[in-house]
């Protein structure tokens, strides 16, 4: 039997999984002539910086954007075509952010820059990072941290274990779960290149027990692999929060305030570990990422192979479009996601979902008063008092919301979710965070 | 939000959905959980006992309701929560009590002690015990006549409720026999604590439905039992744990969500606090044989500081980073 393993308080939100399980990968393009934005800000730190200008051709490939500092991201075109304009445009976040735009000639014409790594087990740990680096590889689940920083923590050799966070704990979200199953060579292969760079460690698979298909296809691949291991998760939320999914499989807890690095971890996303692949052996920067495309709106649920900047209009309108006019439309999952304004915004590094919800799904019931039944302290996975610091949010008292330790939460919304009076916990939680730091 | 405004679509932060139950479906599971007492004190003490109750229920709705539109909020609450603090202060009535009482009880319970102190959730004292206290205070002969109405079917001890009789006949030989009448309610006492197999079907069906924490009324109930025992009392901790109001305060009264603490180890202490308190007046005051609406009331002061020593550590705080 194997031993499935957990974190401390959570929710259980429907999954809606069923919808996409089943759905294999499909490959979306951007229409010839049509427009694919590329926004500046689409990974946590500093915006990129225009390396092109208007009415530049570009090939597929071919970097756009440097790095705008030490933590940064360069960004390249995931199409040929014409630099048409550099403006700043609405990311899916609600950011606005400089964006490069580039006209789609349609032809895929590719930087010649891109080739194959016959040798890629030759290289160095150095050489390494530097391409995942220069690739423009960042955390595609959602907070968007560039991987090469975390390759890179101050003491490389304390580092004993490397997760592959395929938890995808967020309900609809099943992109991860289709790379488990449909590219599971080339995820392996990428925990081996993650594994040479830190040479101490071990890898964990870690997969909650909702997707048993991918724990035991996995399983059976790994097991004669001394230095890699399935461990199958407890199906709750917010199983694949970092902090959370370090506790679950090793039982360390990151100090607060610190990182991952400090307890010896490392943790890469599925479909990261696929794109640090992509960039090592296949010499191919960071151009597309898998998108489950659901919710009751859409016509034709399902996951899909998406070039990186092609507008989310665009993406619904290649999937076959909506079945009903939605109400709201949410770029990743229900409990983290952003409700967007429009779909011009771009699928961006970190875009994991379009997720349309019809008038009836985006109903939310009212607020009330707070009955302190206790439940959002009963079941906050960082052991916070969201009925405290709700109140210190309202009440604007910073120095209380420190206090309890408000800048802790990791915003997973169980708090929000489970309280009985439905008060706009972590919403208040999440805009207090914000307006203490810029105190 | 002004670009809100402009938006095609709804724009709201996340979390975007919502699970659990909402206020409503809890106090109506609340309501549900109180219905084996409610039927096995009709049962026992007959039609007028019924009534008492439904009183007690429907006034304190509509003094709610009186409330809301004297400070022009909608009029019907949203929630059922008065008709639980109601039916809860019915409880706590003598079984021949007139039926004027209940009114005036859910006046002061909901008016005085919830609504002036902010409404649901932010009153300190528990409303039912308040109000019964209060009740206590003013009409102490007719809160106390226990024995004019005689349960159905019941041969035991006829002269007081057991717990005023062990009071008074400290080396009473308590036989298995009134154990068993005590588990079935054939006693004398108040209509909702009659029946104590009835309130541990609602208390337990409460704590599997996660309505109310089980730390509360488990070390609520295990701090009788041990006290009960070391303090050698007449009877056995099962008689202590019985008879008297502990199994209608450990379920339903200490809680109360507004009047306990929200934090797991303040749960603890509190139940811990109410057992004890509960023992101590059972054991050595002179006038009161019961203890536990007083030590339900007296722990319901400490509660915002419990809530505030016992906060819960966050993760990862107090390892070095
Ligand atoms: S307070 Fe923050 S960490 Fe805790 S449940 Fe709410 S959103 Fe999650
Ligand atoms: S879950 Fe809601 S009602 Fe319950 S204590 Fe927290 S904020 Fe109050």
């Amino acid at each position: 039997m194997l031993f499935v393993r957990t974190f401390k308080n959570g929710v259980h939100p429907s999954d809606q999984k069923k919808a996409t399980m089943k759905k294999p990968i499909r490959i979306i393009l951007p229409e010839k002539g049509s427009e694919v934005v590329y926004p500046m800000q689409q990974h946590l730190g500093a915006p990129a910086k225009p390396v092109v200008a208007s009415g530049d051709r570009v090939l597929l490939g071919q970097r756009i954007a440097e790095m705008g500092g030490r933590v940064s991201s360069p960004i390249h075109a995931s199409v040929s075509g014409v630099v048409s304009a550099i403006e700043p445009r609405l990311t899916p976040t609600g950011l606005v952010s400089q964006s490069v735009i580039i006209e789609n000639d349609g032809l895929m014409l590719e930087d010649k820059s891109l080739a194959t790594r016959e040798d890629w087990r030759s290289l160095s740990r150095e050489e390494i990072i530097d391409i995942v680096r220069d690739a423009g590889v960042v955390g595609l689940g959602g907070a968007g941290f560039p991987t090469h920083i975390k390759m890179s923590p101050p003491d490389y050799t304390k580092i004993d274990c490397f997760i592959v966070n395929a938890a995808e704990c967020e309900p609809y979200l099943t992109s991860d779960y289709r790379v488990l199953i449909e590219e599971t060579d080339r995820l392996l292969e990428g925990v081996e290149v993650m594994l040479g760079v830190f040479p101490n460690a071990e890898a964990v698979i870690a997969i909650e027990t909702n997707k048993m298909e991918a724990v035991n296809r996995l399983s059976a691949l790994v097991k004669r692999n001394p230095r890699v291991d399935v461990v199958p998760l407890y199906t709750k939320y917010p199983q694949g929060a970092e902090k959370q999914l370090i506790n679950a499989v090793t039982g360390r807890v990151v100090p607060k305030g610190g990182l991952p690095a400090d307890v010896g971890v490392v943790v890469n996303n599925a479909d990261t570990v696929i794109a640090v692949h992509r960039s090592v052996v296949r010499g191919r920067p960071l151009m597309r990422r898998i998108v489950t495309v659901s919710g009751g709106a859409v016509m034709n649920k399902g996951n899909y192979k998406v070039r990186i900047g092609m507008p989310i209009s665009g993406l619904i309108e290649a999937t076959g479009g909506f079945r009903e006019e939605p109400a709201k439309v949410l770029c990743g999952g229900p409990m983290m996601g952003f409700a967007m304004y429009d779909l011009d915004a771009p699928i961006i590094k970190t875009s994991s979902a379009i997720v349309a919800l019809t008038e009836r799904e985006a109903r939310l019931p009212e607020q009330s008063g707070c009955i302190r039944c206790g439940k959002c302290v009963e079941h906050c996975p960082m052991g916070l008092m969201p009925l405290e610091l709700n109140k210190f949010a309202i009440a604007a008292d910073y120095g209380k919301f420190e206090e309890y330790d408000g800048s802790s939460c990791i915003e997973c919304g169980c708090c929000t979710y489970i309280c009985p009076a439905k008060r706009h916990l972590a919403q208040s939680i999440k805009t207090a965070k914000r307006l203490a730091r810029s105190r | 939000m002004e670009t809100a405004a402009k938006s095609r679509f709804v724009v709201s932060g996340a979390p975007h959905a919502r699970g659990g139950d909402s206020t409503r479906e809890i106090m109506l599971d609340v309501i549900i959980a109180l219905l084996p007492a409610a039927v096995m004190a009709a049962f026992y003490f007959g039609f007028d006992a019924a009534l008492l109750m439904v009183i007690g229920g429907a006034s304190a709705l509509l003094f709610e309701i009186l409330w809301n539109l004297a400070v022009k909020k909608p009029a019907v609450p949203g929630d059922l929560s008065a008709v639980v603090t109601g039916l809860l202060l019915a409880f706590n009535l003598p079984p021949n009590a007139p039926f004027w009482l209940p009114i005036v009880g859910s006046l002061f319970a909901i008016v005085v002690v919830k609504q002036l102190f902010g409404g649901l959730g932010q009153n300190f004292l528990n409303p039912a015990l308040a109000g019964r206290a209060f009740l206590m205070a003013s009409y102490p002969a007719i809160m106390t006549d226990y024995l004019a109405v005689m349960p159905n079917q019941f041969e035991g001890i006829t002269s007081a409720t057991p717990l005023q009789y062990i009071k008074a006949n400290p080396d009473a030989q308590i036989l298995s026999s009134d154990l068993l009448t005590a588990f079935i309610g054939q006693k004398y006492g108040v209509l909702g604590e009659t029946c104590a197999v009835a309130l541990l079907l609602g208390g337990l069906y409460l704590i599997l439905r996660r309505v109310v924490n089980w730390r509360v009324p488990f070390f609520y109930l295990a701090t009788v039992a041990a006290l009960s025992y070391a303090l050698g009392r007449a009877g056995s901790p099962v008689y202590d744990l019985l008879t008297g109001g502990v199994m209608l305060g450990a379920f339903f009264m200490a809680t109360d969500f507004a009047t306990s603490p929200v934090t797991p180890a303040g749960k603890v202490i509190f139940g811990v606090g109410c057992g004890a308190l509960t023992m101590i007046i059972r054991t050595f005051s002179g006038a009161y044989p019961e203890g536990v609406s007083y030590s339900i009331l007296l722990m319901n002061l400490t509660v915002p500081l419990i809530d505030r020593w016992t906060r819960p550590k966050t993760f990862g705080k107090g390892k070095a980073a």
